[in-house]
């Protein structure tokens, strides 16, 4: 469905995750991060850069591979993402919400 | 003269004697060399053995353990339904005689220089690899598990001590909040914990001491299993037995002092006993080789079973990084479907693209009953019946008690038929779509 955010329309999934990536950009991140209570700075945004990142080279994502990157501590990206860190980032970062393994 | 005369020799033979001569030969001798000799390495050299021409293959295994245990035992262990000695055996019973059976920890792989190094200074030259090493529990991963209190308030029940442990600490338990937990995904067999739970309901109401124990699943998950329908009906199931659910809990460590798990966000579960399934691994081997993910899992093609870095080396079982069960049933139809790959790789044919992630795996849910469920990669477990469409006689997602006498079952299919590499009868690799709801699960 659509929705629109920032003055862009874009489509996102039921949830509210984008479902195309090549419609994000940081003015949509800001807005989706506010709805989700979150006010975003340079520490927020490393995390995003890293998990578009991530997602561009289509590595799994994972609190472990988080706590490995060596961007962030995990008691940090909880704090900056409160409740769902991976969930919340995922969103604002226009990614699909990272599937639960098998 | 002499040249003459060898030429005449030669001459007269007939065709076959340079043919069998020369394969004949060791040193030109081809070898196939599996590593790991769990589920999927014993499968993969019984199903190898019959269809490598003997006269050109040669087969080795490689296993550092001498026990062969049957995992899916380690569950019903800690509720004394098993006995020690019914989960495990000699594993070279299972190995096929003409295979060569090293009992040697394994020190290194070399893929360029098609070579495998083990402990004592042996080489062992490959053509062709089949990396079969399993995945193993990594309590140490969690600060505080594998601590003091580890098999004794803290326990494990994926290995054969923590499972042995674990009975024992039930069988003179008085009570108290018992916590299952999963420490973070992929884990082996990812149905267990929630049989865990169900197995510990039960046992406890026999016992006529239920109203004395709290029992409470921890998961880092959004719900009880990984695919929504399933998870639904997992859910009410917990809801009836009276266990409570604590989800999306990314544990950071045990205080083993104060008997709490604390997440990294701050929430605390109070234990008396701690049954968790630690981070799982692949092996050390893989990571020394460099051929390792983050968890050390050999990143394998999804629906041919070659690594992706090594056109000569194939993976199953759990030391892959596929995105499938880590379960013996999904490592028995890999197996089915590599032993044809491994065929046409020899042969110079295209691998054949069609391993679909096929799992099959019972759920134990107490009471003498059990559930079903059969799903691939892209279908999640359905209702329906199995394994003959509209007649079962197991129910797929249901409660029966049929089901549970097939898992019992099992057992013995398992040392008899499965491991043996023959085949189970109306079972196949890929999933069949007959006999299911599909359409009930896309409402």
């Amino acid at each position: 469905m659509d929705k629109t955010i920032a003055q862009a329309t874009v489509s996102v999934d039921q949830e509210g995750y984008l479902t195309d990536f090549s419609q994000w950009n940081k003015e949509i991140g800001t807005e989706i991060a506010k709805e989700q209570g979150i006010e975003m700075t340079d520490k927020h945004w490393a995390i995003i850069d890293y998990i578009q990142q991530k997602f561009k080279e289509e590595e799994p994502l994972s609190i472990r591979g988080i706590k490995k990157s060596g961007v962030i501590d995990i008691k940090e990206f909880y704090a900056l993402f409160p409740g769902g860190p991976l969930k919340k980032a995922t969103m604002i970062a226009g990614i699909p919400k990272p599937k639960s393994c098998i | 003269m002499c040249p003459k005369l060898t030429i005449v020799i030669f001459a007269d033979l007939p065709f076959e004697y340079f043919y069998q001569s020369k394969s004949h030969n060791l040193d030109i001798m081809k070898n196939l060399v599996i590593l790991g000799a769990g589920t999927a390495g014993t499968m993969m050299a019984n199903h190898l053995i019959g269809k490598l021409p003997k006269d050109e293959w040669k087969i080795t295994i490689v296993d550092q353990y001498k026990t062969h245990y049957y995992q899916p035992g380690f569950l019903f262990l800690p509720f004394d339904i098993y006995t020690t000695d019914q989960v495990k055996k000699k594993g070279s019973k299972f190995i096929p005689k003409d295979a060569r059976y090293i009992q040697e920890k394994i020190e290194l792989i070399v893929p360029e220089e098609n070579k495998v190094q083990l402990e004592k200074g042996e080489e062992l030259p490959y053509d062709i690899l089949i990396i079969a090493t399993g995945t193993k529990i990594a309590p140490e991963e969690v600060e505080g598990m594998k601590g003091p209190e580890w098999h004794k308030s803290v326990f494990d029940f994926y290995t054969y001590e923590g499972a042995k442990a674990l009975r024992d600490k039930f069988r003179e338990w008085k009570g108290g909040k018992l916590v299952v937990h999963i420490t973070e995904m992929p884990i082996k067999c990812p149905v267990a914990p929630l049989e865990f739970a169900f197995l510990a309901d039960s046992y406890f109401k026999n016992k006529g001491m239920r109203d004395k124990v709290d029992i409470t699943f921890v998961t880092p998950l959004g719900g009880a299993f990984t695919k929504p329908k399933a998870t639904q009906a997992l859910h009410h199931l917990l809801t009836d037995k009276g266990i409570k659910e604590v989800t999306d809990f990314n544990i950071e460590r045990v205080d083993y002092e104060n008997n709490k798990i604390i997440d990294y966000a701050e929430t605390e579960v109070p234990y008396d006993i701690l049954v968790t399934v630690p981070t799982n691994m692949g092996d050390a081997l893989i990571e020394r080789s460099g051929l390792g993910d983050d968890l050390n899992y050999v990143p394998t093609n999804k629906a041919t079973l070659q690594t992706e870095a090594h056109e000569n080396i194939f993976a199953l079982g759990d030391a892959t990084n596929l995105p499938a069960s880590k379960a013996g049933s999904v490592a028995h139809f890999e197996a089915e479907i590599l032993t044809e790959n491994i065929l046409r790789y020899i042969k110079g044919e295209p691998l054949k693209e069609e391993f679909d992630g096929h799992a099959n795996c019972f759920i134990e849910t107490g009471d003498g009953k059990a559930l079903l469920i059969d799903f691939n990669y892209t279908h999640e477990p359905v209702e329906g019946t199995f394994p003959f469409p509209g007649v079962g006689p197991l129910n797929l997602l249901k409660e029966s008690r049929m089901n549970h006498m097939g898992k019992l079952a099992f057992r013995w299919i398992y040392w008899n038929m499965l491991i043996k590499g023959i085949h189970i009868p109306f079972v196949s690799a890929t999933m069949s779509e007959k006999g299911k709801h599909f359409e009930e699960t896309e409402a």
